[in-house]
């Protein structure tokens, strides 16, 4: 009973938060002190989970019988105490992070967008908790539809094309594939629960299996496997905060972690190995993760190349996850807690740079780091991580990935990791290199740049809530460096080995 | 006892009704009398269903003469059925008529709209409980003729051209009916339907059968608005005043695709028509093409309630694809969508009657900002959208659910994709409207409207909580689909 209560609280909590926020629209303190309150109360039940799931508990609660035979239902496992852990524990910091960034840049309708955060944070918490595959899609539209009125929250034309890529790819996709590799499981397997060691096995040969997992693969659009990732470098049209937690979090890593939920739980990693139904994907995985970064590379928007990436990274997940050895899958879930620390950093520093010096491309971002040392010294640290040097936590995923490439002789996995890293490194030390040792641009060299600051006068750092958002998410960037146990033990329990 | 009369009761009070209206006259009166006899026939539909659902067949000889005789009512689960769908949009309709039919039509007109309305719901729930062919027919005249004149009715003078066209191409449907019928007397010497479907088996192929069904699937057809015999219904629908548009888009294209089941399953028996001809066949390609042509051509629209009708002819194809299936997997999905797409269509019309009640009109210039000005109802029209692209958590995706996993138990697997590549133009023009109601400014002149009154706004806003409520806890409504199914299917209580 007690159990039950704890589930459904992580849903409620949210939900109601959004209906106070929705009711406090006219007092902008109160709303945002209830949009605080809401994410700390829901990190801390999160956590209580976390903490019974460490203990071997596997809490579960059926909802609704939606359909004879077919429930809605929550069931706990550690991948999803992981990532209701990491959304809603970097809810609050960038709840702290938006209100900098809504004030400080005068937004619109900003009830509006806390309301509809805390909506797609509800959707995060249902995919983490979703205890079969239906209930998983039906967070996972909600997810979708949710942050739409946040890509287009400037309500401009370009927000309303880019949303249209937003929602076409991902609507599309997942009523596509998604649903129809939904409804194949079904008819074939009987049932959409999730169980340890897969529902297909033995219901289905080798060539089966492969096309089910292409529905599968390409219906999940929020991990942004090429060709269906340009909803996100769309969705950049957003402010911020939003790419921050939501499009470098929550919608991704919930488009990731179904992935991983998949292919362990649906099809299982024994099964497909013994099928090599799976074969295909670190392939397709691999050209994604090199040919993001080469765009990215190419990118001098700021927040563009730092979508470009996400993607690359995201197939790091999918990589590892469909590499299918116990270490890889463990890497796979390291690298969703590493990358969501790493790129929320990233985020929250363009944000920065945004609302303080009013920059967008990093062709403008020559001696920025002399202003603004505290963003940029977090940007230093999330890049690192990114490119996976110690001391970031992305070295951390990153070695158990390589590992299991490694041990298993998949050397195109191999290659592919080190062209990348060396790719990561090509895009992000540059802009290091530019904020720190290069010259700011005088008055002489660039009339418009002068007249830019006259503008807006001469900036020094981010407004305070925002510097501190971003430092925090730096400084857990490095201390999961150090210390990653209890991820590791919950991964490892996913992995079901070692 | 009076319960055994519930199978006359279901048409005489709704016909009696509309005489009572007219003598009634004054507007006030008339509507309340018509909403007490929607109130009563609802409650006889809905405790018809119960009793079918529990004791099965239910045969009532009309004048105490028995068949074949007499005409005899005989409703099974799958009549009642949509006999409730038919009483419960009449029931919301009411209230919702007193306002919605104020600036549409004229107010010394109010008592034939209500009589109209009562005649055209008499007409519908007679075509469910005869149990005669020929019944069958004058029940289906009522209904159109009454809805002829309720088109008619509407504030625009293009709603004349409308009705006109519905009126010709639903003679000619009317008329290939009544031929085929004749056909089947010819064959069969009988009217009754029970003993048509014993004797039918009996006389076996003959050309004259083959006529018969010919006549009929087209003349239905023509009624259901199947692609591409459709064109009647977005003149009919964008012209008719709301609650006309609501409730004949709820009901009355649902009565006839029942009626083409009952003939397809049970009469002529889906062994004549799927196994021994090509009826299967022509009628899943019309559905592909329903599911396809005007979903592209709602996309072009500029106008919500063309949009809407063309989304229905649409949706119809994802109807008559279930019934082409020949399985009970398939005709449970087509219940299914019948049960679903009258609740979200019905909901949408009547969220839209609220809106051209305030914004004068339906067209997209007149709608935009609609999120700023009126946002409730522009809410309530997205989520009854989202239903339309079958979103989970909404009645449309338990529609597509079922019709898709019927298409993968008769091993169709392309059919998978056409059903969803289908949704995803549904995608494309729901979000037409959301860009209209979200991305552009009120039109200068608008006066401030906001929202409709609550006695639109309400049954509006009920039915779709309905589409949520529906789409998330399907037990019941999937569960009375599947005795539907069954009863269609496998008809039982034939020669008893």
């Amino acid at each position: 009973m007690t159990e039950d209560i704890q589930l459904i609280s992580l849903l409620l909590t949210p939900l109601v938060g959004m209906l106070l926020l929705a009711l406090a629209g006219r007092w902008p303190n109160l709303r945002e002190a209830i949009t605080l309150i809401t994410a700390v109360v829901l990190f801390s039940e999160s956590l209580k989970l976390a903490a019974d799931v460490l203990g071997g508990a596997r809490p579960a609660l059926t909802l609704i019988e939606m359909l004879p035979g077919l429930t809605l239902r929550l069931a706990v496992e550690p991948l999803g105490a992981v990532f209701s852990v990491i959304s809603s524990g970097l809810w609050i910091i960038s709840t702290l992070y938006s209100i900098g960034y809504m004030r400080g840049n005068k937004e619109k309708k900003q009830t509006r967008f806390f309301v509809c955060f805390a909506g797609a944070i509800f959707a995060a918490q249902g995919i983490a908790l979703a205890g079969n595959m239906l209930t998983l899609f039906m967070f996972y539209e909600a997810m979708t539809l949710i942050t739409y009125p946040l890509v287009t929250h400037h309500g401009t034309d370009h927000a309303r094309n880019s949303a249209r890529t937003y929602l076409g790819v991902l609507l599309g996709t997942s009523i596509a594939f998604l649903l129809s590799g939904l409804l194949a499981t079904w008819v074939i397997a009987g049932t959409l629960d999730f169980r340890q060691g897969g529902i297909l096995v033995g219901h289905l040969g080798a060539t089966g299996t492969a096309l089910l997992l292409v529905l599968y693969m390409f219906g999940i659009g929020k991990a942004a496997l090429m060709p269906f990732h340009r909803w996100l470098p769309a969705a950049m049209v957003a402010p911020t905060p939003v790419s921050a937690l939501l499009h470098a979090v929550a919608v991704v890593k919930a488009g990731v972690f179904t992935i991983v939920k998949v292919i362990v739980y649906i099809f299982g990693t024994d099964n497909l190995m013994s099928l090599g139904s799976a074969d295909w994907v670190p392939v397709i995985a691999g050209f994604s993760i090199i040919s993001a970064s080469i765009v990215a590379l190419r990118a001098d928007n700021l927040k563009r190349r730092l979508a470009y990436s996400t993607v690359s990274q995201l197939s790091y997940v999918t990589l590892a996850a469909t590499l299918l050895a116990p270490i890889s899958i463990v890497g796979a879930i390291m690298h969703i807690a590493a990358h969501a620390l790493g790129k929320i950093t990233l985020f929250f520093a363009a944000g920065s740079i945004y609302t303080a010096a009013h920059k967008t491309e990093v062709s403008q971002l020559d001696g920025i780091g002399r202003r603004m040392p505290w963003t940029m010294t977090a940007f230093s640290i999330g890049a690192l991580s990114m490119i996976g040097l110690p001391p970031a936590a992305g070295f951390v995923s990153k070695w158990y990935i390589l590992s299991a490439a490694m041990s298993l002789e998949h050397w195109l996995a191999v290659g592919v990791l080190v062209l990348s890293t060396l790719l990561n490194a090509g895009y992000f030390l540059p802009i290091v290199w530019r904020a720190f040792f290069r010259e700011p641009p005088s008055a002489d060299d660039a009339h418009h740049d002068a007249h830019h600051d006259a503008h807006h006068g001469a900036h020094g750092e981010a407004p305070l809530l925002m510097v501190f958002a971003q430092t925090t998410t730096a400084a857990m960037t490095i201390g999961l460096f150090f210390y990653h146990e209890p991820v590791l033990r919950l991964a490892r329990a996913v992995a079901g080995a070692f | 006892m009076l319960t055994q009369h519930f199978p006359a009761l279901l048409v005489v009070v709704p016909l009696m009704a509309a005489p009572l209206i007219v003598f009634a006259r004054r507007s006030l009166a008339s509507w309340l009398i018509a909403l007490l006899a929607t109130a009563v026939t609802f409650g006889i539909a809905a405790s018809l269903l119960a009793q079918t659902l529990s004791d099965g067949t239910i045969s009532y000889a009309m004048g105490s003469w028995e068949a074949p005789l007499g005409i005899e009512y005989r409703i099974d689960a799958a009549g009642a059925f949509v006999a409730v769908i038919v009483a419960a949009m009449g029931l919301i309709v009411m209230p919702y008529s007193r306002v919605g039919i104020a600036t549409e039509v004229r107010s010394e007109e109010h008592y034939l709209y209500y009589a109209l309305m009562m005649l055209c719901l008499a007409g519908l729930l007679g075509i469910l409980v005869t149990g005669d062919a020929f019944n069958l027919f004058v029940f289906l005249e009522v209904s159109s003729l009454a809805t002829y004149v309720l088109i008619a009715m509407g504030r625009d003078r293009r709603a004349l051209v409308a009705a006109y066209q519905y009126l010709l191409m639903g003679t000619i449907g009317a008329t290939l009916y009544v031929i085929g019928v004749g056909l089947l007397y010819l064959e069969t010497g009988t009217l009754n339907l029970a003993d048509m479907t014993t004797r039918l088996v009996e006389v076996g192929d003959s050309r004259g059968v083959l006529a018969a069904l010919a006549f009929i699937t087209v003349g239905i057809s023509l009624k259901i608005a199947l692609f591409p015999l459709h064109l009647w219904l977005p003149n009919a629908y964008a012209y008719a005043p709301s609650p006309v548009s609501a409730f004949l888009a709820a009901t009355a294209t649902k009565v006839s695709i029942y009626v083409l089941m009952r003939y397809f399953f049970t009469i002529f028996g889906s062994t004549e028509v799927f196994d021994a001809r090509a009826t299967g066949t022509i009628l899943l390609g019309l559905s592909l093409a329903a599911m396809f042509v005007p979903a592209v051509v709602a996309i072009f629209q500029h106008d919500m309630k063309r949009l809407l009708a063309y989304s229905s002819v649409s949706q119809i194809g994802y109807i008559t694809l279930g019934i082409s299936l020949d399985s009970v997997e398939g005709l449970m999905a087509s219940a299914m969508h019948l049960f679903n797409h009258a609740l979200t269509k019905g909901g949408l019309f009547l969220v839209l009657g609220g809106v051209v009640l305030r914004c004068g009109g339906a067209g997209f210039d007149r709608l935009a900002g609609l999120g700023q000005t009126m946002p409730v109802a522009a809410f309530a029209m997205v989520v009854g959208g989202l239903s339309l692209i079958g979103v989970p958590g909404t009645a449309g995706f338990i529609s597509k659910w079922y019709l898709v996993s019927a298409a993968m138990h008769e091993g169709q697997w392309w059919l998978v994709g056409a059903v969803l590549a289908s949704s995803l133009l549904a995608v494309i023009y729901v979000w037409r409207f959301v860009e209209v109601a979200y991305f552009r400014a009120p039109p200068a002149d608008h006066p401030a409207p906001g929202e409709a009154p609550l006695s639109m706004l309400l049954p509006a806003l009920a039915m779709i909580a309905g589409c949520v409520y529906f789409g998330i806890d399907a037990t019941w409504s999937s569960e009375v689909a599947m005795r539907v199914a069954e009863v269609l299917m496998y008809n039982p209580g034939v020669g008893q």
